[in-house]
């Protein structure tokens, strides 16, 4: 891609991610600990919805399995952190249910370098995999989405189920060191954090250059029209396939990090609830635009912490009415509706510039 | 002998159920291309219509005729979760035409607040319905096989609702219409059908046979607020099997998957059965991907 001219507007936006990334990176310094902890955890939820922002407000699959794929990141990492907790005993759980040596799969999550690896590649070969057999047959729209459900469905009761070697309903926890440094120490919660808010910017340059290249307006081209698209030459199969995958990853990245924050990873957290709620934070936000999809996560999940433990009735009522009216009143979403107040302001601008000519293809 | 007796029994109770839940989805996705997610929600619904009658019986009436609630809850629970299906729709439904995922996640708000309202009404613990003592015990086959009558009465409701279903689709007028719209709808619109009423009609008809499987699954155990969340992604999948369009996809859809899923549970365990199963229903999408009776058309996207 070519440089574009920084016109005015470019030069605001700019200013405008600067300053966020300066505010989210200074964090340590004006707030508490535990507000810390939680922004963290807001922001590990921020990468997952970066990436189903890119499969459904650009490509227009909707997927309601990323709990799946963030739980899957959560438990590579989780294991590895059991592991090192356990220094040179099993596994408790293990203990309990009488299992003796250590599983085989479970050997290499010993390295951190392996079980990082793990946690992003596991979910994305798994959304390779089912994207190849679902998408390669045009299965799309309404049937890829209760597919992805019924992964979210099995995969949680086969966690469930072979609580042997995954913990159970349980699952993983008292995780005490990370690299011999306590997990509890204020240090390494605040280098916890910085990494989090390096990877979400990561995330967020990742996807925007998805985005913004040939890739992504192939992507945009499957969402509006994808029999076009296929007439046209391309085959919207891999691109699906690729971006389900990348999405994917995004989600297991996500899930190790949160682990990191939070301490514990249950099957209750990739379970069909949170899975839905995780397309709510995109849709609030602003489907199609990552800003909106990044910050709908943060600020929806800061609402359900201050609100849902002194209101938890009313909080599912809210919910439930805000899904409602997002999806029937703003379907672009909280981004949209700012959109739509700078409507005028834009026409103005739209004179003056010169048209942006099409630079990649 | 015995084993596979009892077995291929309760794979039939199992696929009866799933048939009765995965009815009303059929006929909605079919018709209107709407992913009701709060179907579950009109189960539990109809589960508490029940529930509700019973304690009505119980507290009202003479004790000998509490033993014939449940034949007066079953239309009870038809209704009243008809005519929440009629309100939902023209309330939220009708704004969603064309639009599935976002039917769908509408809808699952909706859930949400209806799963909200049944804690706040009849609290979050579960609650039993006490079954008919006609409906107790169970019919001998042989030694070792005991078919249970409760089972045999959900099969039997299963059966009678699905040729009141054919009865109403196939030969009556409201069904042909229902057809009609069904197969095209700009035509039918032409011809004179009013399809707002028919959405708004077929949509409530959908509610209503889930309230009905919302009343057959009080025989089977206690009943909570989060009933519908069990059964309710099991009966997408077997919409999504036997293609929508016919009643008879959606029949064989749900033996299919209530026949495979005893089996393999009873060849594995309960987890391993439930991702064989959902590993045989990609692997037979990729044989026919719009499932077992897609309806033929030339029409592209």
């Amino acid at each position: 891609m070519q440089l574009k001219r920084l016109t005015p507007q470019r030069l605001y936006i700019l200013i405008g991610y600067a300053v966020a990334a300066t505010a989210l990176f200074c964090a340590p310094l004006y707030l508490s600990d535990f507000r810390l902890n939680l922004l963290a955890k807001f922001l590990a939820f921020a990468i997952v919805a970066l990436g189903l922002d890119l499969i459904w407000g650009y490509t227009g699959i909707l997927s309601l399995g990323h709990g799946v794929f963030f739980g899957l990141g959560a438990y590579a990492m989780g294991m590895y952190l059991k592991l090192e907790a356990s220094g040179t005993s099993l596994p408790d759980f293990m203990g309990w249910s009488g299992i003796k040596a250590l599983p085989w799969f479970w050997k290499p999550f010993e390295s951190f370098a392996f079980a990082a690896a793990a946690g992003i590649l596991l979910p994305a070969l798994l959304a390779l995999g089912l994207g190849y057999f679902t998408f390669r047959n045009r299965i799309k729209g309404v049937y890829f989405t209760i597919l992805t459900q019924a992964l979210v469905i099995i995969t949680t009761t086969l966690i469930i189920g072979q609580q042997a070697f995954t913990g159970g309903t349980n699952g993983l926890t008292g995780f005490r060191t990370i690299f011999g440094e306590s997990l509890g120490s204020a240090d390494t919660k605040r280098m916890l954090y910085w990494v989090t808010a390096a990877a979400l910017l990561g995330a967020f340059v990742l996807c925007r250059f998805l985005v913004k290249s040939r890739f992504g307006r192939v992507l945009r081209a499957i969402r509006d029209g994808e029999n076009r698209a296929r007439f046209i030459g391309y085959n919207p199969a891999i691109y699906q396939m690729l971006v389900f995958s990348i999405s994917a990853g995004l989600a297991g990245l996500a899930g190790m990090l949160f682990v990191f924050h939070v301490g514990i990873i249950s099957p209750s957290t990739m379970a069909i609830v949170p899975s839905i709620e995780m397309v709510l934070w995109v849709a609030i936000g602003g489907r199609g635009t990552l800003i909106g999809a990044a910050l709908g996560a943060i600020l929806l999940n800061y609402a359900k912490s201050e609100f849902s433990a002194s209101y938890p009735d009313a909080w599912l009522f809210f919910l439930g009415a805000l899904f409602v009216v997002v999806v029937v009143f703003l379907p672009k979403g909280a981004v949209g509706l700012f959109g739509k107040l700078k409507i005028p302001q834009r026409r103005q601008s739209k004179h003056e510039q010169e048209p942006i000519g099409h630079s990649a293809v | 002998m015995e084993v596979i007796l009892s077995q291929i029994f309760n794979g039939l109770s199992i696929s009866s159920i799933l048939l009765l839940i995965a009815l009303g989805l059929a006929i909605t996705f079919g018709l209107m291309n709407v992913i009701n997610m709060a179907h579950g929600e009109l189960i539990m619904v109809g589960a508490y219509a029940t529930y509700v009658t019973q304690n009505l019986f119980n507290d009202y009436l003479p004790a000998s005729l509490f033993n014939w609630y449940f034949v007066l809850a079953i239309p009870v629970s038809f209704l009243i979760a008809f005519l929440l299906g009629l309100v939902l729709e023209a309330s939220l439904i009708r704004f969603l035409y064309g639009r599935p995922l976002d039917s769908l996640l509408a809808t699952w708000g909706v859930a949400l607040m209806l799963q909200q309202l049944a804690r706040t009404i009849f609290g979050a613990p579960n609650v039993a319905v006490k079954s008919p003592t006609w409906l107790d015990g169970g019919m001998t086959l042989m030694t070792g096989v005991v078919l249970p009558y409760k089972r045999l009465f959900i099969i039997g409701l299963v059966i009678v609702t699905l040729l009141a279903m054919f009865l109403y689709i196939y030969r009556s007028h409201a069904g042909r219409r229902m057809r009609a719209v069904m197969q095209n709808r700009e035509m039918a619109s032409c011809l004179g059908i009013s399809t707002r009423r028919v959405d708004a009609l077929t949509f409530a008809i959908g509610s209503g046979i889930a309230g009905i499987a919302g009343c057959a699954l009080t025989l089977m155990g206690p009943i909570g607020p989060a009933l519908g969340t069990y059964y309710i992604v099991d009966a997408f999948m077997v919409v999504v099997l036997g293609g929508v369009g016919k009643l008879v996809g959606t029949i064989i859809g749900a033996t299919g998957i209530g026949m495979f899923n005893t089996l393999f549970e009873f060849w594995t365990s309960a987890s391993l059965g439930k991702v064989l199963v959902f590993v045989c229903i990609v692997a037979f999408l990729q044989w026919r991907p719009k499932g077992l009776v897609a309806m033929r058309s030339r029409s592209l996207d």
